[in-house]
């Protein structure tokens, strides 16, 4: 009873660190994510580790302080190298983030130096790789506590500012502020909680946490408060179950939280209604068929025209070569046609019901009224291409709608008023 | 004396590891030229990670440790990290680097998880995968036509020679994609058969490198002596050949650096660290693109501008019939460098506390009045500014206009003899 009550403490202070180091990463990822920063975690973790493994060569055994410290120095050593690489030489950004990453091959140099040394394999400085919870002690997880405090702290005092310098730093450095030095702020958090997350998420994972739950976040919402909050909820989500799993199933921690936050991720890319990718295709296919089916109708229009009022049989090899329609999309199109009592389809050819007359005409009025619109003011049509009647109405002054009719009118190609239905427009 | 040291073991296998390294760390340097030039120095750090669960599934599948299997799962995996990562940005507009590091990560915590749960009992190691084992690769040697050889040596010549192919059969597209992707686009070429064909043979190569190095290790190899020959010069064709002399050097320097005869360190790590020194060597002392170079000749044009401006102000003093004072006030470090340059030269002397231009130094001094003013007169006669605005300008452009461009600003000015201030210009 006494050994499970222990267990059951030591899980409890390894769950809360890691919790609350999720929390923490998901706050501060938010701003790395929506400043574009994302990957300069992972070459602070990768340049964390010739730091970790330097101060265990001079203190000569795992300490905390030391190994924070140190570590802490050269990642920030390393992201302070991204700025001037790109400062002063050609080396583009991407090339300057891959040149920090690859401090990873000093640190696996000095590993190997300290595996070399007496007792240097039982440092078990390797477990920093990928991560190993199962280490957090009391103090740890305290010293997590305290970065949480002094995270939620510095976004609280600093929220607006944050803000400011996400969005739009140029006009924060307008404004006065002193957007460097809050560059920096932020960029200290990030390093802070990217060194605290090493021993429990590795070197080579830990920027997946400051990524995937504010990546994660960015689907649900549109404000930073709430967004802030989701990824915060959504990092202690994945540390928990994550850790929770890689306990059950004996694995390194890392993974498993990464892997968790990858399924969080997935389910945010698809579900949500508006930004979810489900959604986003199903009203792109959507505004393409309608797009396409306004095509055909306008099409059927145009070579009707001459015959009106009869509504002649037009062979179909007419409309597929007029657009160069493959015969598969013309049949799909005609099929939607029939579907909508628009289109009439015999042996003879392709023919307008009549009602499909009166929809054809709307569609190539509203299509003839914005070539006539582009013709005529090219100069403010910039930017707002649409093939959409209902649209030009709303963006068109009144007057200049009733001139662009006009002019279709006295040249007898306004659709609405040669179908006699001139009033219902 | 110290060979005597080494068997003929030692020697064989120091060699065959030199050997291996070097194929597979070309064929790396090579690629990451075009990774480097792309900007996508990130999707091959990305693609070395995220082959990882091809290569474990490829295991899986076949049970075999290697196979060519092994190439193709991390082809396909790496492919399918480019084209995760470019759908997300694209569709779901998750911004590029994000979408980059959620994918790959991803990835790579699925290999380690596949790897070490479903491999427990062979021997594919995780650390193993990470770090490689360079040291290890000459023992396991197999018979191949005939010759006693590592046995991953032919799938990493094949790595070199695919790499060597694809480079000379798609240079032309690759140079194009690479350095003018809006041309290569305006001119039709498709550029995403060569971004895959890339990305599939950047998959590949690392997957081959993974016995040498490691997957952790690839980056440095793939993208460092790339990045290093970037700044050593402006042509493709020697950007290549840089980078191949430099994965070569820092193979060789860090396999010897590594070997236990002298630090005894890991030879993956070691090589990437040499990588670096030799990228930081560039940074600073690379001939046009280096630091060094960049100081000297701002340097060179500041002390140069100094000393010009000293010519034209005494030459205006002397215009003026006025003494001139002590010269120092506004950069006194450079322009005392560029008096002492001067009086060397003997164009100015230093007389009862004063300088003077000397019959020698009239002429230049002459010219770069005859500069300003001529540029003067330029602005005066083709822009509507103010009288007062002429000045700054022509002190800013007095130092870059030589005899052949004032003499045909004098021509189209149809010879001036005064400036639009009134002040004579000095005759050629």
């Amino acid at each position: 009873m006494m050994l499970l009550l222990a267990v059951a403490y030591n899980t409890l202070v390894v769950l809360t660190g890691v919790s609350l180091l999720g929390a923490c990463a998901g706050v501060v990822g938010c701003f790395a994510v929506l400043r574009r920063r994302s990957l300069t975690g992972d070459a602070l973790a990768h340049a964390a580790l010739p730091g970790l493994c330097l101060a265990y060569l001079i203190v000569g055994q795992r300490e905390r302080e030391p190994m924070l410290f140190a570590a802490l120095a050269t990642g920030l050593l390393g992201i302070a190298l991204i700025a001037a690489l790109r400062r002063w030489t050609r080396v583009k950004e991407d090339a300057a983030i891959g040149v920090v990453l690859s401090f990873f091959g000093v640190g696996v140099v000095l590993l190997s130096v300290i595996q070399g040394l007496p007792g240097g394999a039982r440092a078990g400085l390797q477990s920093y790789n990928l991560g190993q919870t199962a280490g957090l002690t009391r103090e740890d997880v305290a010293f997590i506590g305290g970065l949480a405090l002094l995270t939620v702290l510095v976004v609280l005092v600093l929220y607006k500012e944050f803000k400011l310098i996400t969005f739009d730093q140029g006009f924060a450095r307008v404004q006065g502020w002193p957007a460097l030095r809050l560059d920096l702020a932020l960029m200290g958090l990030i390093a802070l909680v990217v060194v605290l997350g090493l021993p429990a998420v590795g070197v080579l994972l830990v920027a997946a946490l400051l990524i995937v739950p504010a990546a994660a976040a960015r689907f649900w919402t549109q404000r930073l408060w709430l967004m802030l909050m989701l990824s915060a909820g959504f990092g202690t989500v994945a540390c928990f179950s994550g850790t929770v799993l890689s306990n059950d199933w004996d694995l390194p921690p890392g993974p498993c939280i990464v892997l968790v936050g990858a399924a969080i991720f997935l389910f945010s890319v698809a579900v949500p209604p508006h930004r979810g990718l489900v959604g986003r295709i199903l009203a792109r296919r959507r505004c393409q068929r309608d797009l396409a089916y306004g095509t055909l109708l306008n099409t059927l229009f145009d070579l009707s025209e001459p015959f009106l009022p009869v509504r002649p049989a037009l062979p179909r090899d007419e409309l597929a070569q007029r657009r160069s329609w493959p015969p598969a999309t013309l049949q799909r199109l005609l099929r939607r046609g029939v579907v909508l009592g628009h289109v009439d389809v015999n042996h003879q050819g392709v023919m307008l019901t009549r009602a499909g007359l009166l929809e054809a005409a709307q569609v190539t009025q509203g299509r003839r009224l914005w070539a006539q619109f582009l013709q005529d003011h090219p100069e403010s049509a910039q930017g707002m291409v649409s093939f959409d009647a209902a649209s030009l109405d709303t963006l068109v002054p009144q007057a200049i709608l009733a001139e662009l009719q006009n002019r279709l009118r006295s040249a007898g190609r306004l659709p609405l008023a040669l179908v006699g239905a001139e009033d219902k427009a | 004396m110290i060979l005597l040291a080494f068997t003929h073991a030692d020697i064989d296998a120091a060699l065959w590891t030199i050997a291996v390294g070097l194929v597979c760390n070309l064929s790396c340097a090579l690629l990451g030229c075009f990774l480097v030039l792309r900007r996508m120095s990130l999707v091959g750090d990305a693609i070395s990670h995220a082959v990882l669960p091809g290569i474990a599934l490829a295991v899986l599948f076949t049970g075999q440790i290697t196979s060519t299997y092994i190439l193709l799962g991390a082809m396909i995996f790496g492919m399918l990290t480019a084209f995760l990562s470019e759908s997300l940005n694209a569709f779901a507009g998750v911004s590029e680097d994000a979408s980059l590091g959620i994918v790959f990560t991803s990835f790579f915590a699925l290999g380690v998880i596949l790897i070490s749960k479903v491999f427990a009992h062979t021997d594919l190691d995780p650390g193993c995968v990470f770090l490689g084992n360079l040291e290890m690769v000459p023992l396991d040697k197999v018979d191949w036509l005939g010759m006693w050889i590592p046995r991953a040596f032919p799938t990493m010549l094949l790595g070199l020679v695919l790499t060597a192919g694809f480079i000379s059969l798609f240079w032309k597209e690759l140079k194009l994609s690479s350095l003018d992707p809006a041309l290569a686009a305006a001119m039709g070429f498709s550029p995403r058969l060569v971004h895959y064909l890339l990305i599939a043979l950047v998959a590949g190569v690392v997957v081959a490198s993974f016995e040498a190095v490691g997957s952790i290790l690839v980056i440095p190899l793939l993208i460092v002596p790339a990045a290093t020959a970037h700044l050593l010069c402006d042509r493709l064709a020697w950007m290549l050949a840089w980078s191949a002399l430099l994965s070569i050097t820092c193979t060789v320097l860090g396999y010897v650096l590594a070997s236990r005869w002298l630090l005894n360190v890991n030879v993956g790590g070691m090589m990437a660290s040499v990588a670096l020194a030799q990228f930081f060597l560039a940074v600073l002392f690379a001939p046009r693109h280096g630091i060094v170079a960049k100081v000297l000749r701002t340097l060179w044009l500041s002390l140069r501008i100094a000393s010009e401006d000293i010519l034209a102000r005494l030459y205006r003093l002397e215009e003026k019939g006025t003494e001139a004072p002590t010269l120092t006030e506004s950069n006194p470090w450079i322009t005392r460098v560029a008096l002492g340059q001067l009086r060397r030269r003997g164009w100015i002397r230093y007389q009862d506390g004063s300088w003077a231009l000397t019959s020698s130094g009239r002429q230049p001094a002459a010219s770069i009045v005859r500069a300003h003013r001529l540029w003067e007169a330029f602005l005066g006669e083709h822009f509507e500014l103010p009288l007062d605005h002429l000045h700054a300008a022509a002190e800013r452009m007095e130092h870059y206009l030589d005899p052949g461009l004032q003499s045909e600003l004098a021509q189209a000015l149809l010879e001036p003899q005064r400036d639009p201030h009134g002040k004579s210009i000095p005759p050629s």
